[in-house]
């Protein structure tokens, strides 16, 4: 297993490189001259060329990469034009808090998704399976911030029983910390719960009508035995894969949903870099998405070869 | 007789609801299996055969089906137990084999944990009692090394070796009464004469009663002390398989029997025949007409391979490295002669599908070459590849996928012809109706789509299909495989007809050593990617000489009551695999001359 990781990790390299490449262009793509927007009303040709000269930009393209990328490598993600902030103490004091509401948000879904995926499938047809999958429609179509307002509204306004907004970190004060993430965290699970539901009702459905499960009831064993071991094992599979996956419709709805309880998290940051210009920030958010994405596909893989002995054979 | 039955099945009548009336598809079935019994129920797609002992199990979806009647195991009426009492029957008192091995196991648990589940549940053993219990039925099955292997998964198995841990697993808490779905109907013919062999001895040692479900009179006659005809969800005869064999009443037990294609029945006969066609309604038999001098030979062979190679690399690892090459085809040469039927015998993986695509170059071919009708096929262009097309055409084996259910039959059958602008639409229309005769369907039916047809039907308009090119050489990769025995002896008449009619070769790929008796000119044995034996039928039935030949042939169940209790010697072979490590080469073989025709690979 360690050398499987370790493997898969090296593999992660040059998927990485890749991706350093594109972050590097988006800023020799975008309109416009960072030395000039960085002069401001100063446009003295000298202190222009110093700056250039400061800041590499005389340099050919392909050096100033290698330069870029060896900062990022040793830690230096840049500085923040805005708040002057070096970019990756930025992400140090985000990060930790979408972290928190991702983790959140994703237990909520498969808490949501999982039970009543199975039960729909297990009772398909009956009125069990017809209420999961309008639950799983509304959960689908109702509006991330719409939701979240009416649970402001009815559960901070009306009852007073959680906070409307702000944040605590969870090394401060834990009660406090799951009070402020609580609601975001289930507005932003619903959405992926629906997606969860679907998939395991019809991954499920597709387990119980395989040969093996005849097999299993020919061999007497109760019905709760089928479900849960013998089918939901397999039917959890394709789910582990996609849950991977919903990493990413996670964090953009992190940043709608950081947004509507101004919660100070990674969405925020991107959003806020995006409309400054700050694209020394926008860079080192991108890139610890991606190594976040291949970090959840990874996880994704070795619990899938960890539950498909299949798989197992060449580790 | 003085014993009472274990299973004494009255007036068994299942239903299905669909579409909200509720369909018989079993009516009105009654036998008994005493103790130490194997009673055989036989019968053809659709006969019910199966739903029958489903209903036994009562494994049937509960909501939508209904079981009338009584069914008695050991004088409890299985129908009155509720749903929690009959989970202490199922695999317990009775159990259950399936026909597919290969997905009847559970991917994700290990052989031993399957079968342990089964003895935890039923005999509350602890977990050490349920292990050394399970290694001992292991053992019991023959699988070699029974103890090292309690921890492997499925997937470590072959076919026959899955089957044979289903029958540990099914025979674990010492049933009464097994009943076996189809369970050798998916394994090679030397598999499915262990797995036999393999069910009589356990059955005796266990003085154990099987009720065994099959559609193959061979099986039957080997296995069945009684047996129950079905037909169209009802029990047409009953009886000792003696008589049903000899004195079958019921024109459909007369048609099933004349039906089955018998090994050694063409002794005597130089030319293809016909299978003998009873009609079902009367129960009597025309006398089946041979296929006489079809054969050019002499003149150029319409096709030549000549030291055909198909290796396919096996890669693995992260990196994709080539760790070795299944060797598919290994120097492979035949000539096959307008109007010849040269079929390709043997077991999985012995390279004859893979021959059959490379003739059409539907794979790629390592090395060697192949003439065909004036064409260098392996040396074609991609118009080349469509202009030779033509010439050579394929039918598969499932007749259910390998029609495109969006498409009307009129046009399936018109598309080729279309396609290569041999004509305008009319014509081609024309020309879908004529070959809708030619397979003995009606023109009318030009407009429907395939799920409007039967198996067979289907299988009759892929032919159609495959004529419409006009074609001097078809490649019939296990055409016949997939259908019911009745529907297979007509298709295999159609395809003799058309041979008579069109001048047509075959290239025949079969598994069914009684099949390929009986409508081949000449027969190569495949063994690993070579031919081992390649001769005019009559030599190679006749006068099998390489040691597989002859085993394959021992093999082939034969529908003879005389062989009843016949036992093969157990072995555990398994089939070879073709995969080789990288940098291997295969030996250079030697053929002995045996007579006319007749060669035989000796080293």
């Amino acid at each position: 297993m360690p050398v499987y990781i370790a493997k898969r990790l090296l593999v992660a390299i040059p998927t990485l490189l890749i991706i350093s490449i594109f972050v590097f262009s988006l800023q020799k793509l975008l309109p416009g001259d960072p030395i000039l927007a960085m002069a401001g009303e100063e446009r003295d040709p000298a202190t222009l060329a110093f700056l250039r000269e400061k800041y590499r930009l005389n340099d050919p393209v392909i050096m100033q990469y290698f330069h870029w990328l060896g900062g990022i490598l040793t830690g230096d993600f840049g500085i923040s034009l805005r708040t002057n902030q070096p970019v990756l103490e930025l992400i140090g004091q985000k990060l930790p808090v979408t972290i928190q509401l991702a983790m959140m948000a994703m237990f909520f879904a498969l808490a949501i998704g999982i039970p009543m995926g199975i039960l729909a499938a297990v009772w398909k047809n009956t009125a069990i399976d017809y209420f999961a999958n309008f639950v799983a429609l509304c959960g689908l179509s109702l509006p991330n911030f719409w939701l979240g307002i009416m649970l402001i509204l009815l559960v901070s306004v009306n009852l007073g029983w959680l906070p409307a907004s702000g944040y605590e970190s969870i090394f401060v004060d834990p009660v406090r910390s799951i009070k402020t993430t609580l609601m975001p965290a289930f507005v932003l699970g619903t959405g992926l719960a629906a997606q969860i539901m679907r998939h395991t009702r019809s991954s499920m459905l597709g387990v119980l009508s395989a040969d093996y499960i005849r097999t299993a009831r020919a061999k007497g064993l109760s019905p709760w035995t089928i479900v849960m071991s013998h089918s939901f094992r397999n039917a959890l599979l394709p789910i582990v894969t996609m849950s991977a996956l919903l990493f990413g419709e996670l964090l953009a709805g992190a940043v709608l949903t950081e947004q509507i309880f101004t919660i100070p998290g990674f969405g925020k940051l991107i959003v806020d870099a995006v409309f400054n210009r700050d694209y020394a920030v926008v860079q080192g958010v991108v890139l610890c998405t991606a190594i976040g994405f291949i970090l959840m596909n990874l996880v994704a893989d070795i619990l899938y070869v960890l539950l498909n002995p299949r798989l197992r054979v060449n580790l | 007789m003085a014993d009472l039955p274990i299973l004494s099945v009255r007036n068994l009548t299942t239903s299905f609801l669909s579409g909200g009336v509720w369909k018989s598809v079993v009516r009105d079935v009654s036998f008994d299996v005493r103790p130490g019994e194997t009673v055989a129920i036989v019968g053809e797609s659709g006969s019910g055969k199966s739903v029958t002992s489903l209903s036994i199990m009562r494994l049937l979806a509960p909501g939508f089906s209904r079981i009338e009647g009584s069914i008695l195991l050991n004088d409890r009426d299985l129908l009155a137990l509720s749903e929690k009492e009959m989970r202490g029957v199922r695999g317990n008192e009775a159990s259950m084999i399936f026909q597919e091995p290969m997905t009847s196991l559970n991917p994700i648990f290990t052989i031993g944990r399957q079968i342990c589940e089964v003895l935890t549940r039923h005999k509350g053993m602890s977990r050490q009692e349920a292990r050394a219990e399970t290694i001992r039925l292991l053992e019991k099955v023959r699988i070699p090394n029974a103890g090292a292997r309690f921890n492997d998964y499925p997937h470590q198995f072959s076919g026959g070796m899955r089957q044979r841990v289903m029958i540990a697993m099914a025979l674990a808490s010492r049933p009464r009464l097994l009943i076996a779905d189809e369970p050798t109907t998916a394994l090679d013919v030397t598999i499915q004469g262990q797995i036999l062999d393999l069910i009589k001895v356990l059955q005796e040692e266990e003085d154990m009663s099987v009720l065994f479900i099959t559609h193959d009179m061979g099986v039957v006659a080997e296995i069945a002390d009684r047996t129950v005809v079905m037909y169209r969800g009802q029990q047409v005869e009953a009886g000792p398989t003696d008589e049903i064999f000899q004195r079958g009443q019921h024109p459909y037990t007369r048609a099933l029997l004349a039906a089955v294609p018998r090994l050694g029945s063409m002794q005597g006969r130089k030319w293809p025949t016909r299978f003998p066609v009873v009609d079902i309604a009367t129960g009597e038999t025309m006398e089946p007409s041979e296929v006489a001098g079809t054969v050019a030979r002499g003149m150029t062979p319409i096709l030549a391979v000549k030291n055909l190679v198909a290796r396919f690399p096996v890669r693995s690892g992260i990196l994709g490295r080539q760790t070795g090459s299944v060797h598919a085809v290994e120097n492979l040469s035949f000539d096959l002669f307008q109007g010849e039927t040269l079929s390709l015998v043997g077991e999985s993986g012995c390279g004859k599908s893979t021959t059959g695509r490379s003739i059409l170059r539907l794979v790629e071919p390592t090395d060697g070459e192949i003439h065909l009708d004036g064409y260098d096929i392996l040396r074609l262009d991609q118009p080349g590849l469509r202009r030779m097309r033509k010439s050579v055409q394929m039918i598969f084996q499932d007749p259910f996928s390998s029609l495109n259910p969006r498409m009307k039959v009129g046009s399936t059958i018109a598309e080729p012809f279309v396609k290569h602008k041999l004509g305008t639409a009319g014509q081609a229309r024309e020309k879908a109706c004529d070959l809708l005769e030619q397979v003995g369907l009606s023109s009318t039916m030009m407009d429907r789509y395939p799920h409007e047809f039967s198996g067979g039907q289907r299988q009759r308009i892929a032919i159609a299909r495959a004529l419409s090119l006009d074609p001097k050489v078809i490649v019939a990769d296990e055409s016949v495989s997939a259908l019911d025995v009745s529907i297979k002896a007509q298709v295999c008449n159609l395809l003799l007809d058309l041979q008579q009619r069109l001048n047509l070769a075959f290239l025949f790929i079969s598994h069914d050593m009684a099949v390929v008796e009986r409508v081949s000119h000449r027969v190569a044995v495949m063994y690993l990617g070579e031919i081992i034996e390649i001769g005019p039928r009559a030599a190679i039935f006749d006068n099998p000489q390489h040691d597989y030949t002859k085993k394959l042939m021992a093999a082939v169940p034969v529908p003879d009551t005389a062989r009843r209790g016949i036992r093969r010697n157990i072995s555990n072979d398994e089939l070879r695999s073709p995969v080789r490590p990288v940098g291997y080469q295969p030996p250079a073989r030697t053929y002995r001359h045996v007579s006319e025709g007749h060669l035989v690979q000796i080293a």
